[in-house]
């Protein structure tokens, strides 16, 4: 315990909160964001109208929102949690519904002049949800069939609604963000390996299953895989994203090419290079140093709320922050995973890099959570 | 609400634990993603930096050849012709409008069409050579060469066109091919690259359209290098694709050619079945128009010119077309009624000139009436009121039931494009489409092909062939693929005796053979090609009150919109069927004067592969029919000598 934590002896109010907020948290999490200025600047070849701006005026609503959210006693949270989980699921129905009159994939919601990912929601209000639930628990039954199988289902019925859309990366986030919480919960170790076993199984069934008529993806979806196998077999075609930022990335070297004399994007070999694929522009202009510096400040902010959370004995604040930290970790994994060819394409953004509507709004919202609980610890 | 958190000590202990488990796990995959990291940037950075470096090997699409289409002996239909153009490469270029001024000194190039290229050249991949003109000239084609060390990103290619080398005689069933749009492009998940390509052809119709995917063929791809202006330096390797397969087609071009040349002015459309095996020998809808026009990009005044033509070249009447079958319906009313039971092909009924029903009279064509006819008779003389009483008798549903299995009022399986299912009207139909109850008189009119039942040209050549051959018969137009014949289950029988179909077949024979055949002055003479057929006439307009009490105005003092549709059915040999032909004339009066002598022309030139001895004509007519060949605009007949392929 701090000195403050000592004289106080009791939960702070007021402005005294700010003296217990995660400062550290809050200085990595602008750092991050500080490079994506950078990165966006970059390939907008110097200009900051085009993504830059936009990007940090969001950076500093989600800030003001981390910080109203982090002042707001985590009781408030854990008792709407709920409504926030209804909430989002309503929405992300009502995104499968406009995407079916559309005819076509839509992931937006427009209302009014605000674009919003209900997707993006779900993955914070899922956390929140199960976090609630296993702190209104018994202990005792964390690991009953029946009290695993709630939980099993809060996670699958999104995760349903988001494989619709079909949007398989945010699927793979809200599948595992969600298990990590039911994990940290203490659910048994067999549970995850039975789950894993089925994956696997189902892996196999569905590489088999091409060419049967009861395929069970899209056709596009298993070229992926196949080039994601071998990226030369396409390079004009799909396999073309993959080479051309594995050119970047590999190009970049040590130390990298400079600031702004990357030469992949600034030619537009690169797709997205603003969004999803950001990541070898840094890679390429900031070189393997470049590259490590933000893996390492992405994986210090997961740090800080895994130790926030070990201190945590409020078992709702505890599990919140496991699981908004393991969500934050997916996010960057899945990206760089993707951009370096360890995993298929699956279309994750960069998490505070990329240039995204309200992705940064409401991951800066997200470890607003982190901070109520931490804020708000029993001492 | 406060409330107090729960303090289990085990517990915490046990989710520090797991915490401790999950950051190990993530510590280790940020540990792969660091070793990754280092692998591609340190280890192998060296490979990389020659890549990226002034990204001097670049890799080039090779587009394939697009299939072939050949006639069934061989006679290319569909071929490619070379096609001199200029590309751009965006990434060699560091200033388009630039470069793209220039060259509009060198070949003409309209402003509009350089502002609309800058456009399309953002959107597309920067790798992609993107056609600025083509078709150009060898003068223009040299032009640019001599000049293109000047014009960075500016590339001369010798490309492979679609060229239809028939002109119109394919282009209703083969279609055409375009230059991919942007609405092609997003009904399509995750295109091929080559599509990306600008101006690149795909098929928009017909059959190019349906054979889209094993015509076009698969891309290759070389690598070049490439110096610092983006010349190309040389060949680093090469991967070859696939050019598109091949079809021959069950047509065959010189009897298509034949049959629009028959058709002539007529809006019409023909089509002639191979009773063997369903295949589609000639299926031609008239006028027809240069598919060339399109593949070239038609100018909006030729494009006005198809579409206000009132003879419509652009639909294709063959498939798309629905007409009231008219009399041509009659051999299924009698087939219906057999099977039903309700007559015996020795009945006779009396024909008074009417029938009434209720206070409405329903006329048979022959003001004074036929007397008692026979069901062969009733066919001979296309007698109305026999299929009144028969339609009644059998009812509306028997009689749809027998259109669907000759193929009235289903949709035919061909690659065509926007194929008619036709109708064959019920009970519950009219319900359906209408709210309205079904009427007796409904019934009548619908025994005799008038009133709701409609059948496209197509689909009456394939009810001629089910009744000559009592087969299910289904049409076909694609011989094989890639010289690898297309499998054919043989057609199963249509399970109506041939003791039906025999009084049927007979009537058939007597309106071409009988002494009172409609159809009798286009017989064949020849005694072992003897033909079977039977006339339609299609009303197009409702006759008014005031004509019934004055007499029917006569067709040929009407407007030619408001005259009726000529309609012949007929197969041949009779006694050994080989081929059917069916045929449309629009707005061309009785089917017996305007069609029938046409579709016997066809049939004879189908029978005997080319043009018959002037002796299978009646006697009277030879000198007339010789007259008539010199005087038909037929293709040069060298142009139909096979495997005389373009590229």
């Amino acid at each position: 315990m701090s000195y403050l934590d000592y004289s106080l002896g009791t939960i702070p109010t007021g402005w005294r909160k700010l003296l217990h907020v995660l400062w550290p948290l809050v200085f990595l999490l602008s750092a991050v964001c500080a490079i994506g200025f950078l990165m966006l600047y970059s390939v907008a070849g110097g200009r900051l109208d085009t993504w830059a701006e936009p990007q940090m005026m969001r950076f500093a609503a989600g800030m003001v929102g981390m910080f109203i959210v982090g002042f707001v006693p985590i009781w408030v949270w854990r008792n709407s949690s709920v409504v926030a989980y209804a909430v989002s699921l309503v929405l992300l129905m009502a995104v499968d519904l406009v995407g079916e009159i559309g005819m076509g994939a839509q992931r937006w919601l427009e209302i009014g002049p605000l674009r919003l990912q209900p997707s993006e929601l779900m993955k914070v209000s899922l956390v929140l949800l199960l976090a609630a639930y296993y702190d209104w628990l018994d202990v005792k039954r964390v690991s009953r069939p029946l009290w695993v199988l709630i939980p099993a289902l809060l996670i699958l019925l999104p995760t349903a609604l988001v494989m619709k859309q079909p949007d398989l990366g945010t699927a793979i986030l809200l599948l595992a963000g969600g298990g990590a919480v039911m994990f940290a919960a203490g659910v048994s170790l067999w549970y995850f390996a039975t789950v894993i076993a089925l994956v696997g199984g189902l892996v196999f069934a569905v590489v088999e299953s091409r060419g049967t008529p009861w395929q069970l993806l899209q056709d596009y979806q298993f070229r992926r895989i196949d080039i994601f196998l071998d990226p030369g077999a396409d390079p004009l075609g799909s396999g073309y994203n993959i080479m051309q930022a594995q050119i970047a990335l590999g190009s970049g070297g040590w130390g990298g090419k400079g600031f702004m004399q990357g030469t992949q994007a600034r030619l537009n070999f690169l797709p997205e290079k603003h969004t999803d694929f950001i990541f070898t522009t840094l890679a390429e202009e900031f070189g393997f140093v470049g590259a490590a510096s933000l893996l390492t400040l992405y994986a210090l902010i997961v740090a800080f709320c895994f130790q926030s959370a070990m201190r945590n004995r409020d078992r709702f604040g505890s599990l919140l922050t496991y699981g908004i930290g393991s969500t934050f970790f997916l996010f960057f994994a899945v990206n760089m995973g993707m951009v370096t060819g360890l995993m298929p394409v699956v279309g994750v953004p960069l998490p505070l890099v990329s240039y995204g509507g309200t992705a940064m709004i409401i991951l800066l919202t997200a470890f607003g959570l982190v901070q109520s609980a931490h804020i708000h610890r029993p001492r | 609400m406060r409330r107090f958190p729960k303090l289990d000590l085990d517990m915490q202990r046990r989710t520090t634990r797991r915490g401790m488990l999950l950051a190990g796990l993530q510590g280790l995959f940020v540990g792969t993603l660091a070793y990754r990291m280092r692998h591609l940037q340190v280890e192998q950075a060296g490979e990389f930096q020659l890549m990226a470096d002034q990204n001097s090997v670049k890799i080039r699409l090779i587009p394939p050849a697009r299939g072939l289409i050949h006639d069934r002996k061989g006679v290319l239909i569909a071929g490619n012709e070379q096609n001199y153009r200029v590309t751009i490469t965006r990434e060699d270029v560091e200033d388009v409008p630039g470069v793209l001024h220039d060259l509009s000194r060198l070949i003409t190039l309209p402003d509009d069409e350089i502002d609309r290229l800058i456009k399309d050249i953002d959107k597309r991949p920067p790798t992609l050579p993107i056609t600025v003109a083509e078709r150009l000239s060898w003068e223009e084609f040299s032009r640019v060469a001599v000049n293109a060390p000047v014009l960075t990103g500016i590339t001369t290619e010798v490309g492979l066109s679609r060229f239809y080398p028939h002109g119109g005689d394919f282009a209703h069933v083969l279609g055409y091919v375009g230059p991919v749009s942007d609405y092609d492009l997003s009904k399509m998940q995750d295109p091929d690259p080559l599509l990306q390509i600008p101006k690149f052809q795909i098929g928009k119709l017909g059959i190019e359209a349906k054979y889209e995917d094993q015509l076009r063929g698969k891309a290759g791809t070389r690598r070049i290098e490439v110096n610092a202006t983006g010349r190309e330096m040389r060949e680093i390797d090469r991967r070859e694709g696939d050019p598109g397969a091949n079809l021959r087609l069950t047509l065959d071009a010189r009897l298509q050619n034949y049959v629009l040349a028959r058709l002539g002015d007529n809006s019409a459309a023909a089509v002639v079945l191979d009773l063997q095996d369903g295949a589609v020998r000639a299926i031609a809808s008239a006028p027809s128009f240069d598919p060339n026009l399109f593949v070239r990009g038609i100018s909006s005044a030729d494009y006005q010119t198809l579409t206000e033509n009132d003879h419509r070249p652009l639909a294709d009447k063959t498939v798309q077309g629905a007409y009231p079958p008219g009399s041509t319906f009659k051999m299924v009313t009698a087939l219906a009624a057999l099977e039903a039971g309700v007559t015996t092909p020795d009945e006779t009924v009396y024909c008074r000139g009417y029938t009434e029903l209720g206070d409405r009279r329903f006329h048979c064509w022959k003001k004074g009436g036929h007397g008692s006819v026979s069901m062969v008779e009733s066919l001979e003389q296309s007698c109305d009121v026999y299929y009144y009483e028969m339609a009644q008798r059998v009812g509306i549903d028997k009689i749809a039931d027998m259109a669907r299995r000759l193929g009235v009022g289903v949709r035919p399986d061909l690659p065509m494009s926007a194929i008619a299912e036709g109708n064959a009207p019920t009970k519950a139909w009219k319900r359906e489409r209408y709210g309205k109850e079904w009427l007796i008189g409904d019934t009548l009119n619908s025994g005799i092909g008038q009133g709701y039942v409609l059948a496209s040209p197509l689909q009456l050549a394939l009810m001629m062939a089910r009744v000559a051959t009592g087969k299910a018969l289904e049409p076909r137009l694609v011989q094989a693929v890639n010289d690898v014949d297309v499998a054919v289950a043989a057609p199963e029988s249509l399970g109506i005796p041939e003791a039906h179909l025999r009084p049927v077949r007979g009537g058939l024979f007597a309106v071409m053979n009988g002494k009172s055949g409609t159809a009798r002055a286009s017989r064949i003479a020849e005694p072992t090609m003897q033909m079977c057929g039977k006339t339609g006439t299609a009303q197009v307009r409702n006759i008014s009150a005031g004509e019934h009490a004055s007499g029917v105005v006569k067709n040929d003092n009407l407007p030619w919109k408001q005259r009726d549709h000529a309609l012949f059915v007929c197969f041949a040999p009779a006694d050994a069927p080989r081929i059917a032909v069916s045929i449309v004339i629009e707005h061309g009066g009785g089917g017996s004067t305007a069609a029938a002598p046409i579709a016997r022309d066809i049939l004879l030139q189908a029978l005997y592969d080319g043009f018959p001895p002037l002796t299978a004509y009646p006697e009277g007519q030879r000198s007339l029919i010789e007259e008539q060949r010199k005087t038909l605009p037929l293709a040069d007949p060298a142009s139909f000598t096979g495997g005389s392929a373009r590229a």
